[in-house]
């Protein structure tokens, strides 16, 4: 074994190369995107031949994972927590399926929104799912855990869901790894038809299976949850969950005078609920994200036993856990030596100097002063900041690829002009069939395809689309004298104002593609060829 | 021993590489390290921040509580402020002077200023200044570093030099030579 500094997302991604993965599928999204980057970069996966390109969305990864299963090996899926939401289809049905090879769904979900859109809990798709769930509390179990994970998933033949939140992503501690990658012979391909065909009649036996593997799951879950009894004496209990456990440690601080009952796995443990629940005189459980565990344990211990968490107050509703609110919600009184101070205002992210998004903006906003009703309906990616000063030049942002969808319903109901700006790789990920929709009800809509030739917000990933985009749109028939390229920079402001203008007033689908890479990426490259001509 | 630190800044300052820095010099002693990063949205010019958090002992959790940091190590006066809340009657804010101005309503230098001398234990440095003067523009993290590593105390400052040369060394020795000289000019800023 040795000892190495590993961030969350690393750890898992060097776990799953050792337990001998053939294949990560991903689709770039804070806080996940640095499991996928680490397998990029790392020389077991290329001495192994481990697939690790980007994916266009996360349905398309968790597929081609669930493919890669059916062949008989081993892989893992990364996304966001709202990742899910577009992968859903397939990750539910995979649990109906279930796997040949060993599968890991790892979800990262960002519970106070730091780089988010809403606080999602992806563990209620786990139990929707009927899928065995993983909740490390530490790098180094997170590490340990993808081995479990996977042996688990070939064990039981169905995919195991791994739920991350931000600071277990994000955040950086010493792992004790193995020193090479396991070899794991891969299985035959998966022949019987009758699971893998998900007519009514097979998906009624599956499903039946699946329920009534339930509780072997749960067996799995009680065996992996540790209960902390602090002496016989009757205490306040506490269920820590993931990297709760961490806080409540922090504050428990080595003194002892609370009975602690770890869960990194679900199903939840019924019995070692009811354990605690016998030596303890109330419960309080600590989880990041929505009250998950909360509202089952009243169902388990029923409604007179005591049970404090988020729903109570004793935890904040919303919100990512600290180690404040957790000691404080233990009885701990924290002390502070120094106030708010007056001289400070927030510092809100704005696009880069130099961004071509900004000439987008620049030329939108000076022609959009003409049209009284016009509405801009953007999309997820860096553009979204151009809902901040100085530009407020957006309208609406949703999910993936809502740009052009809800300017072609506004349209629809009347409204004139509907924008829609979308970045290249959101237009790939969820814009295309949207598009395709538009040109089949010649919905009067302009699309803006900001391109700046990456994934740009997540650090700069390649992008699906490069190079496709006029094929793309003139091939889901887009006319072609109303698909128009420009180059977002100050001395074109003339002509991108003109091609705007002009678009607007065809009554029809037009898109204008705005094209100039972005200027992370050309700054890196630049800085890279410098540094080779040194060397 | 343990020493919280709160290190922050405003995105692509280069407060990661500080905490890569110290990280490594931790590692190499064999202290417990944990450390929470910002990637993401607030990376395109907003404020960030890292907690590293270093002991001889086990570390539970990846932040800092409230009223227990030991240091605030800022790349900009307003956000070492920023932090306050989080440090003990005892912490110390290393903070460069350079404002960095890319919002229009910054506060006034002066009340800025008047507001971070009042407090206890506060080193200002001008690493900008100093990393202009001396033709080391890319340098003004190391320098802050270096200002920082006589309060460090868990860690000493030949630990903090070698660990800059393991860090910068496969960018060459004329990097790895300008980063301790850029490390030495802030430890002596500090003295006075």
């Amino acid at each position: 074994m040795t000892k190495k500094l590993l961030l969350g997302d690393e750890a898992i991604a060097l776990g799953a190369l050792h337990a001998g993965i053939k294949g990560v599928y991903a689709y770039p999204g804070t806080p996940s995107t640095e499991i996928t980057e680490f397998i990029q970069k790392s020389t077991i996966a290329a001495e192994r031949d481990v697939h690790n390109t980007w994916c266009t969305n996360e349905k398309t990864a968790m597929e081609a994972a669930l493919g890669m299963s059916y062949a008989g090996c081993r892989s893992i899926v990364c996304m966001k927590h709202v990742g899910l939401n577009v992968a859903a289809d397939a990750f539910v049905n995979a649990a109906m399926t279930g796997v040949n090879g060993g599968l890991i769904v790892v979800v990262a979900d960002d519970p106070s929104m730091h780089s988010s859109q809403n606080e999602q809990d992806s563990r209620f798709y786990g139990k929707f799912a009927l899928m065995p769930i993983l909740e490390p509390a530490s790098q180094h179990e997170a590490y340990q855990m993808m081995a479990y994970g996977l042996e688990l998933s070939e064990k039981e033949k169905l995919p195991v869901l791994m739920r991350i939140t931000t600071r277990m992503a994000h955040s950086r501690a010493a792992v004790e790894v193995l020193e090479t990658a396991q070899d794991v012979s891969r299985l035959p391909f998966a022949k019987d038809a009758a699971s893998w065909v998900l007519l009514p009649a097979n998906a009624r036996r599956q499903y039946t299976k699946l329920v009534d593997k339930q509780h072997i799951l749960e067996n799995y879950a009680s065996s992996y949850a540790r209960l902390e009894l602090d002496g016989q004496e009757k205490r306040r209990g506490i269920i820590a969950c993931g990297i709760g456990y961490n806080y409540v440690k922090e504050a428990e601080a080595g003194n002892g005078g609370y009975h602690i009952l770890k869960i990194s796995q679900y199903p939840l443990p019924k019995d070692q609920i009811k354990a605690l629940a016998a030596c303890s005189n109330e419960i309080l459980v600590v989880e990041d994200g929505q009250p998950f565990v909360e509202e089952q344990v009243h169902a388990i211990l029923g409604c007179d036993y005591p049970i404090k968490g988020r729903l109570t107050g004793d935890l904040p509703r919303t919100g990512e856990l600290t180690p404040d609110c957790v000691a404080e919600a233990m009885g701990k009184v924290s002390q502070r030596y120094f106030d708010t101070p007056k001289n400070l205002v927030p510092r809100p992210p704005a696009l880069c100097q130099g961004c071509g998004h900004r000439d987008v903006y620049q030329a939108l906003n000076e022609v959009v002063k003409e049209y009284p009703n016009a509405r801009v309906f953007a999309d997820i990616g860096c553009y979204t900041l151009g809902a901040l000063p100085p530009f407020r030049a957006i309208d609406s942002c949703v999910d993936m690829g809502a740009s052009i969808t809800m300017a072609k319903g506004a349209s629809d109901a009347g409204l004139f002009p509907a924008i829609a700006v979308i970045g290249d790789s959101t237009f790939t990920h969820s814009g295309m069939t949207g598009l395709l929709d538009a040109v089949n009800d010649k919905a009067n809509i302009t699309v803006v395809i900001s391109d700046n030739l990456t994934t740009a917000m997540t650090g700069g990933q390649d992008s699906a689309g490069t190079n496709k985009f006029e094929a793309i749109c003139l091939g889901l028939g887009v006319e072609p004298e109303h698909v128009r390229v420009v180059v977002p920079l100050p001395k074109n402001m003339e002509e991108i104002t003109r091609t705007i203008r002009e678009e607007i007033e065809y009554a029809g689908v037009s898109v204008i593609i705005p094209r100039r890479e972005c200027i992370q990426t050309l700054n890196r490259k630049l800085k890279q060829r410098k540094q080779e001509k040194q060397l | 021993m343990k020493k919280d630190i709160i290190l922050s800044g405003v995105g692509g300052q280069g407060i990661l590489s500080i905490a890569t820095i110290i990280g490594e010099a931790a590692t190499k002693t064999g202290l417990n390290l944990k450390q929470a990063e910002v990637h993401g949205m607030s990376q395109r010019g907003g404020d960030v921040q890292s907690n590293l958090r270093l002991s001889d002992t086990i570390i539970s959790s990846d932040l800092i509580a409230l009223g227990t940091a030991d240091m605030i190590l800022s790349l900009e006066p307003m956000e070492a402020l920023r932090y306050l809340p989080y440090l003990n009657k005892d912490g110390w804010i290393i903070s460069s002077t350079a404002p960095f101005k890319n919002i229009p309503n910054y506060p006034d230098e002066q009340d800025l200023n008047e507001e971070l001398s009042s407090l206890p234990h506060v080193v200002l440095v001008d690493v900008d200044g100093l990393a202009h003067q001396n033709n080391m523009p890319k340098c003004a993290n190391v320098i802050l570093l270096g200002a920082a590593s006589r309060f460090l105390e868990i860690i000493s400052v030949e630990e903090l030099r070698a660990s800059i040369e393991r860090v910068f060394g496969s960018k060459g020795k004329e990097i790895v030579e300008l980063n301790k000289k850029a490390f030495d000019l802030g430890y002596a800023a500090a003295e006075k």
